[in-house]
């Protein structure tokens, strides 16, 4: 019962609010008018607005890919070593938490901005003199979106591969599996529930994500994150805000119950995550 | 063609410090049923792997069918290793996991179906194809184990303690099985135990190996029989010890004396000579025990105490007290009718042919 109450307060009654809210009105001076409307909901068809939603979801989609790919082998790095560096690599993981994310945004815009550290590195190498033009563009929002949730990847592979019988694996190399038949037929299968976590976490929050882009994207790159932000805080347009929020909310969920359908969390293991 | 399966060449082996494998040499004939036998940290393990190709030699040639291993990865190696934790694939079915060698070598499907089938009906397992492991009991498993290995044909298959997880009975019935198995199909099976009875049941021949060396070679008989080592004879069934000093040589027979003992016979080894301190080891099962003083037809007779009796269904172990420290061991089948069991405290005469006794030299 307990559970229930506090569920109740701190999460339906808050969704509740949104969801009512996003019925109503705008008042004139950015309050709320208590009427009935469904013209929030209508207002999203405009072609503007489908275009951040498909950028959102391109990105995260992106961004989620990109941490699968660079966060496997780290992982799995990480989970071969003997245990006392593997507690020295964790921490290093996660070390960055420690500094707010909107300061590590930052050092980025000084890595990226075009003399900053990443232009003065490789022209003082003599690599590369030209102008960089990263900062405000979809690959410094995708950089700097890897960058904040590849830990969210990390984690759940790593306790993944941990778990995995190393014999299992030399068994099939034993069995004239070549390196990626392994990797294809046994490792990936049996660290599958670590994958679709990994996505989940990385996925979800890269969605709504209003910081990166705002920070690294410029106004030419605006996603659903800064359009909630954009509604609420700027426009103070409170009811338009909290129908993109629901229907961001309500796409995500479908979204994972799909991908979590297809990729069969209730595989071998038994339904563990 | 080769005669030989297996050959080790003054095989080293490095972990950190420890010496794993040290100057390890030894040929395996084809067909044969090998045994590597030693207690944990025997270099025994280390031995198998590198066979497999899981880690290499730092000194030595391993050569599989007349090639040289090194440099070969495991998935290029005509071996075959059957884990000691059987490694089953969790996610495949026992035709998938009996099928994926073959399929990891480009078999085709068509033909992959009917070499799962037969290699499951020779460890009869032909029933539970669509199972997954996780549904099969510990022996099941163990023959799925057996089968993913065996349905390659690889030139050599290797086993790791391949009963070590079994229980008793299940264990001495898979002895039989899987050298019945052996014999049926050919191929040569080196298998790693510590389990002495394990490696005397199913072998031809038996390599005891301690601290990274070979110790003895030889059939399960040679190495029971004529032990070579203290160490081979302990850990070889049970041995009892008398320590003495040679005091006379006559052909293959030396006469033994120890303290507070009548001299005994026991067969020599070359090279040892008068005046040796040795040790003679015997089997307690080759001990005759009586009560009767005037018995003829034995080299040799020491007095003794029964110190205890234990009795254990098809045979008797008594604990016999030779001297204040020299206690022994002797097994007597219980052949029923009225015979005779000794109670502790009785006063017998233990007896065994001059044979029986292996001197061995340290």
């Amino acid at each position: 019962m307990p559970a229930l109450l506090w569920m109740g307060i701190f999460f339906f009654l808050p969704l509740l609010l949104v969801l009512v809210i996003s019925f109503a009105a705008r008042g004139t001076y950015g309050g709320i008018e208590w009427t009935f409307s469904l013209a929030n909901y209508l207002n999203m068809a405009d072609p503007l607005y489908l275009r951040i939603y498909a950028r959102s979801v391109a990105l995260a989609a992106a961004t989620t890919l990109v941490c699968l790919v660079l966060g496997f082998p780290l992982a799995y790095y990480i989970a071969s070593a003997p245990p006392r560096w593997q507690a020295v690599w964790l921490m290093l993981i996660i070390i960055p938490f420690w500094t707010n994310f909107l300061v590590r945004t930052y050092a980025w815009m000084f890595i990226l901005r075009s003399e900053g550290l990443l232009h003065t590195l490789l022209s003082s190498l003599g690599l590369f003199t030209g102008p960089i033009e990263i900062l405000y563009s979809d690959a410094a929002v995708l950089m700097g979106l890897v960058y904040g949730y590849l830990p969210f990847m990390v984690l759940p592979l790593y306790a993944a591969i941990e778990r995995l019988d190393r014999s299992v694996v030399e068994a099939a190399w034993d069995l004239y599996a070549t390196g990626w038949a392994v990797f294809w037929r046994v490792v990936l299968p049996l660290t599958k529930p670590g994958v679709i976590a990994g996505c989940l976490l990385v996925f979800i929050p890269s969605v709504g994500a209003f910081i990166t882009p705002d920070l690294l994207g410029g106004a030419r790159s605006m996603m659903v994150g800064n359009l909630i932000q954009h509604e609420y805080l700027v426009v103070r347009d409170w009811p338009f805000g909290s129908a993109v929020s629901f229907v961001l909310m309500t796409v995500v969920l479908l979204g994972v119950a799909g991908y979590v359908k297809v990729g069969g969390v209730r595989g071998w293991r038994g339904g563990r995550l | 063609m080769e005669a030989h399966s297996v050959e080790l060449r003054d095989i080293v082996k490095r972990h950190g410090t420890t010496l794993a494998v040290d100057h390890l040499s030894l040929q395996v004939k084809r067909g044969e049923f090998f045994s590597i036998l030693g207690p944990s940290g025997s270099g025994k393990t280390s031995t198998l792997r590198l066979l497999a190709g899981f880690e290499e030699p730092d000194q030595g040639e391993i050569l599989i069918e007349g090639r040289a291993m090194r440099g070969v990865p495991p998935n290029h190696r005509p071996v075959n290793l059957v884990f000691q934790s059987y490694a089953l694939f969790p996610h495949l079915t026992v035709a998938g996991n009996v099928g994926f060698g073959l399929e990891m070598r480009g078999v085709r499907r068509a033909a992959i179906a009917p070499a799962v089938r037969s290699a499951l009906d020779m460890v009869r397992l032909a029933s539970k194809e669509d199972r997954l492991p996780s549904q099969l009991s510990g022996g099941e498993q163990q023959r799925v184990a057996l089968a993913r290995a065996l349905v390659n044909r690889p030139a050599v298959v290797l086993l790791d303690e391949p009963l070590g997880a079994l229980d008793q009975q299940l264990r001495q019935e898979m002895q039989l099985e899987l050298k019945t198995i052996q014999e049926q199909i050919g191929l040569t099976f080196i298998c790693v135990t510590h389990h002495q009875e394990e490696a005397l049941t199913m072998s031809d021949r038996v390599a005891v190996m301690n601290h990274g060396r070979l110790l003895q070679i030889g059939t399960p008989r040679e190495v029971y029989e004529s032990p070579s080592s203290e160490f081979v004879a302990a850990f070889i069934g049970v041995s009892n010890r008398l320590s003495g000093r040679i005091e006379a040589v006559t052909g293959t027979l030396g006469t033994v004396r120890a303290q507070d003992l009548p001299a005994i016979q026991a067969r020599v080894p070359a090279g040892v000579r008068e005046g040796a301190e040795v040790t003679v080891s015997l089997r307690p099962e080759r001990l005759h025990l009586s009560s009767d003083l005037n018995l003829n037809g034995f080299d040799n007779t020491v007095p003794a105490r029964i110190h205890k009796t234990i009795y254990n269904g098809n045979e008797t172990q008594y604990l016999l007290r030779l001297t204040e420290s020299l206690v022994w061991r002797a097994r007597v089948p219980n052949l029923g009718g009225d015979h005779k069991q000794f109670q502790a405290g009785e006063a017998v005469f233990v007896r065994w042919q001059a044979g029986e006794g292996v001197i061995l030299s340290e």
